[in-house]
């Protein structure tokens, strides 16, 4: 190939770099090791980690949930086809990735309560940021409302992309688990945000703070959880402009917190607003059906110094993952998963409570996870508890710091727990039977 | 030795007959899931939970069986291209092939089952290892920490723009202004505008590469900072590259380093070295995760010594005792991810490197620029490139003369070659070359591969002479012909849903 090439040394095709700025002696990295030599590497990193879920039963939730996988989901998510292709720009040749996110489109659709999905965002911490990009756009008005009952790191990454955006946020304090508006100046809002569940597991009535969007003419944007609508009222059902939620309860693993799945829902009215691609049904030249990205002109890379949005690639795979997850949930396996939560996680917070010196942090009703103050330091209660197997659930101190909006009071002694269809009851009992025991 | 009729190398997609939507498959009460059998009382929802949060009916979902399920989606890979089908030379995208290996090592359930808010003490492993990638990628590009949370290119570019942004407002220093060269990705001038800066757009000259003395003119105190991407994206390295560093530095400004084209100089030079302050790399393209149709990728961003108090947080780091702990510099940014990052691919990243260490890496640089300037060299009569001189990972050609003298349009040509079972280049980018295809062969395919690839565009060509109309019309082989792009965007039909309205 040099010899094609007129050369004689792989050097002559970089001679026009700068000698003064090349490496002279190549990276300064160990040699390269064979597949099986890496693999006991990692067999290392694999066995330092504790905490994986074949040693610990897991009770730890705040967006990222032990659900069941099926082997089905896995194999088809799984096929190259889906995993080694690239963002589809030649629709004659990837209808198979567009079709499937059509299908995922509908299904976000659905279970949010809204009109139009796209076809996925990074997170649901990073959704969150598109939905105030789309209230300001919307509104021409920089100031953003947060419930302090939406998860902590989403508020942390919203703050972070306001630096940049010049979004002024605003958190609002809870009172009694519940959002307290009379302590925020609400004025000039583009966004009301809140979250449903809220990351303390607990579900507020919506209407008020729908009124409250209404009243000063923002975006009513609901940070939903995606199994939640299995027996809870939707987004749209609530009256959101905006849904964004976290969707690896639906189908991804744990996978230490990535790669996850930002899911986006909202009106017809902010369709031009609307962040990331979208994948729309239409004909090829035979008149026969295809599916195509469109409305491409939204879009950052298209849009340049115009955009008012953060995302290119996206998490596709996650979108096509959670399309087949709910294809085998259907519609009665998606109600039944959510009843189980409520089920096993109802169970098991009112064995909790027969505990003496736990109590609630809330008195409203909750879906799967929940909020318990304990007697002493969450961290160290459940440092206590993986000796007997148990991950049982993560300090709200972990999650958000010393103090936080939410609570009245101190973090530090208050957990969060998360119970999933896959919890049996002989878990739960274990889980209530070792903490009673680490108490006393 | 080339490969009879041009396509042992790559192949036309079989799934030609129209697939029906899941919801089109669903039949009332059929289901495929099985749970646990959990033993927890099945107290009825309505004694657990407020009346006035419950749905008045269930959401319809598909209802399908397994076997239905499996066979759906079964049917659309085959309406499907991807790297493991056949070769992929999509300018800018670095579609190289993905080891399996990698993939396996993700597949560990002692890695995917972590809960990311475990506490360290349980996940020292993932530390170790967030740790040794963040300093290997840091070798990789002279730099002196870097922070893995962005999820892809673009967030690692706004991380980038935001660290910028601090380490001016931390010195008191208000500036305005982000100098983008007129080649630069779509995404960086985006980028720019949501980190709260104004994009001035630095000329190309006539060799494709910035215009240093308009760049000199542009510069200026109010001037946060330059975005490049070297080589740049008609696949040239910016040769002036340390007199471009000097410029910016004299004024006070930082060094952004677009990593969208890093394949290209692995080993071979690195951003640090030649004057970056902030790096951000897509380990989807360069490291070879794979791009899964659209994501997850992984946009770690590195940055030189005086921009490390501000990284995200919070970050691996190694404690003096020796065990791995979370923690957050000083003047920190914030959080940009949810939790610490596309950990999977980050672990895929690292295998990648590992197998292939210093010397291997190296190669790939040279091997990805050797293909490239094999086939803008092959194809020098056919389709010309449009800055002819020995180039980097990618080639830019230009369709021009075929669409002179015979109508037939770079589009045409990208559309013709899925008929011969390759993916098309990137097609009218970068804007400032008419009629642009650009291709990037990547290391990963072989000489006899580029061979065919370069039979079937030498075939178009004679195409396009014999048969522009054919070609207007191309593809008709695929699975669907040419779509109407237009309709799509004119009616929207985003959903099942609409579909049915």
């Amino acid at each position: 190939m040099l010899a094609f090439l007129g050369m004689d040394s792989l050097d002559q095709l970089f001679a026009h770099i700068p000698a003064s700025v090349r490496l002279a002696q190549g990276l300064d990295l160990e040699s390269g090791m064979s597949e099986p030599d890496v693999a006991a590497v990692f067999a290392e990193y694999s066995a330092a980690n504790r905490g994986q879920l074949s040693r610990l039963t897991c009770f730890a939730g705040a967006g990222a949930y032990d659900h069941e996988v099926p082997a089905v989901v896995k194999m088809l998510s799984s096929r190259s086809e889906f995993v080694t292709a690239y963002t589809p720009y030649q629709p004659e040749v990837a209808q198979g990735v567009l079709q499937a996110i059509f299908e995922f489109q509908t299904m976000v659709s659905r279970i949010s309560g809204l009109p139009i999905a796209n076809a996925s965002l990074y997170d649901g911490a990073t959704a969150l940021v598109e939905a105030l990009n789309m209230a300001a756009g919307a509104t021409h008005r920089q100031k953003v409302v947060i419930s302090s009952g939406v998860h902590p790191h989403w508020r942390a990454v919203a703050a972070t992309f306001a630096r940049g955006t010049g979004h002024e946020v605003v958190v609002v304090p809870f009172k009694d688990g519940v959002n307290d508006w009379d302590r925020v100046d609400t004025t000039g809002a583009a966004a009301i945000v809140v979250a449903y569940p809220n990351y303390l597991g607990v579900l507020e009535d919506l209407s008020a703070a729908r009124a409250l969007a209404t009243s000063r003419d923002a975006l009513f944007v609901v940070c939903g959880d995606p199994l939640a609508a299995g027996v809870l009222k939707t987004a749209g059902d609530w009256g959101a402009d905006v849904f964004v939620g976290e969707g690896q309860p639906l189908g991804t693993a744990l996978s230490f917190g990535g790669p996850f799945l930002g899911l986006f829902a909202c009106t017809i009215e902010q369709i031009r607003r609307l962040p990331g691609r979208i994948v729309g049904e239409t004909v090829d030249s035979n008149d026969r059906r295809a599916f195509v990205t469109t409305l491409r002109a939204r879009e950052q890379d298209i849009r340049r110094e115009k955009a008012t949005s953060n995302v290119c690639t996206n998490q596709t795979l996650m979108a096509v993952t959670a399309a087949i997850q709910l294809g085998w949930l259907g519609t009665q396996g998606y109600a039944e998963i959510a009843t189980r939560c409520a089920q096993g996680a109802h169970y098991l917070h009112d064995r909790l409570l027969a505990i003496e010196g736990v109590t609630a942090v809330s008195s409203q009703p909750f879906l799967r996870e929940f909020a318990l103050r304990l007697p002493r330091r969450a961290d160290d209660v459940l440092d206590d508890l993986v000796g007997a197997g148990i991950l049982g659930g993560l300090s709200v101190e972990s999650l958000a710091g010393a103090h936080d909006p939410s609570l009245e009071g101190d973090t530090a002694d208050v957990v969060l727990i998360a119970v999933t269809e896959r919890r049996t009851r002989v878990e739960l009992d274990h889980y209530a039977d070792v903490l009673s025991k680490v108490l006393s | 030795m080339s490969s009879p009729g041009g396509r042992a190398a790559s192949a036309p997609l079989l799934g030609h007959e129209i697939e029906p939507t899941v919801f089109e498959l669903s039949v009332p009460g059929r289901s495929a899931f099985q749970l646990r059998t959990t033993g927890v009382p099945a107290t009825p929802l309505r004694d657990l939970i407020l009346a006035r949060h419950l749905a008045a009916a269930p959401v319809a979902l598909a209802e399908v069986s397994e076997r239905d399920l499996v066979g759906h989606y079964t049917r659309l890979t085959h309406r499907q291209f991807s790297v493991d089908l056949g070769a992929y030379p999509l300018g800018s995208c670095t579609m190289k092939y993905n080891p399996k290996f990698c993939d396996a090592v993700a597949a560990d359930p002692g890695l995917n089952s972590v809960h990311p808010g475990a506490p360290a003490s349980l996940s020292q492993g993932w530390l170790e290892l967030l740790v040794t990638l963040e300093s290997k990628l840091c070798a990789i590009t002279g730099m002196a920490a870097a922070t893995l949370q962005p999820a892809a290119g673009a967030a690692g570019e706004l991380t980038g723009l935001l660290l910028m942004r601090a380490y001016h407002e931390a010195n008191g220093d208000v500036r305005r202004r982000v100098l983008i060269p007129d080649s630069a990705h779509g995404t960086n001038p985006a980028s720019v505008t949501l980190g709260g800066y104004e994009v001035t757009t630095i000329p190309s000259n006539d060799r494709g590469l910035v215009d240093l003395a308009a760049l000199k003119a542009a510069l200026g105190p109010d001037v946060a900072g330059i975005m490049l991407t070297n080589p740049n994206t008609l696949g040239l390295f910016e040769e002036e590259i340390v007199e471009i560093a000097a410029a910016v530095h004299e004024v006070g400004g930082l060094l952004y380093y677009d990593g969208a084209n890093l394949n290209a100089i692995l080993g071979v030079i690195r951003p640090g070295d030649m004057g970056f302050d902030i790096v951000h790399m897509n380990l989807h393209k360069t490291f070879a995760t794979p791009h899964g149709g659209g994501g997850p990728g992984a946009g770690p961003v590195a940055v030189s010594p005086r921009l490390v108090d501000f990284l995200p947080g919070p970050r691996a780091t190694r404690a003096t005792q020796g065990d791995y702990v979370w923690s957050t510099p000083a003047r920190s940014i914030g959080r940009v991810h949810g939790w610490h990052g596309n950990a999977m691919v980050l672990a895929r990243a690292l295998a990648y490197i590992d197998v292939h260490g210093g010397e291997g890496l190296t190669r790939v640089a040279q091997h990805a620029v050797l293909n490239a300037n094999w086939l803008r060299e092959r194809l020098r009569a056919t389709l010309p490139a449009a800055y002819d001189r020995v180039c980097m990972h990618e080639c830019v050609l230009t369709a021009t003369g075929i669409k002179d003298e015979f109508g037939v349009r770079g589009l045409d040509v990208a559309k013709g070659l899925l008929e011969e079972g390759f993916h098309s280049p990137t097609v009218y980018f970068p804007l400032i070359v008419d009629e642009a295809l650009m291709f990037e062969p990547t290391e990963t395919e072989s000489l006899q591969t580029l061979e065919s690839l370069a039979a079937s565009l030498e075939r178009l060509a004679e195409r396009a002479r014999r048969d522009p109309d054919g070609l207007h019309r191309a593809p008709q082989t695929t699975p669907v012909s040419r779509v109407d792009e237009a309709r799509a965007a004119r009616h929207l039909i985003a959903t099942e849903d609409a579909a049915q309205r």
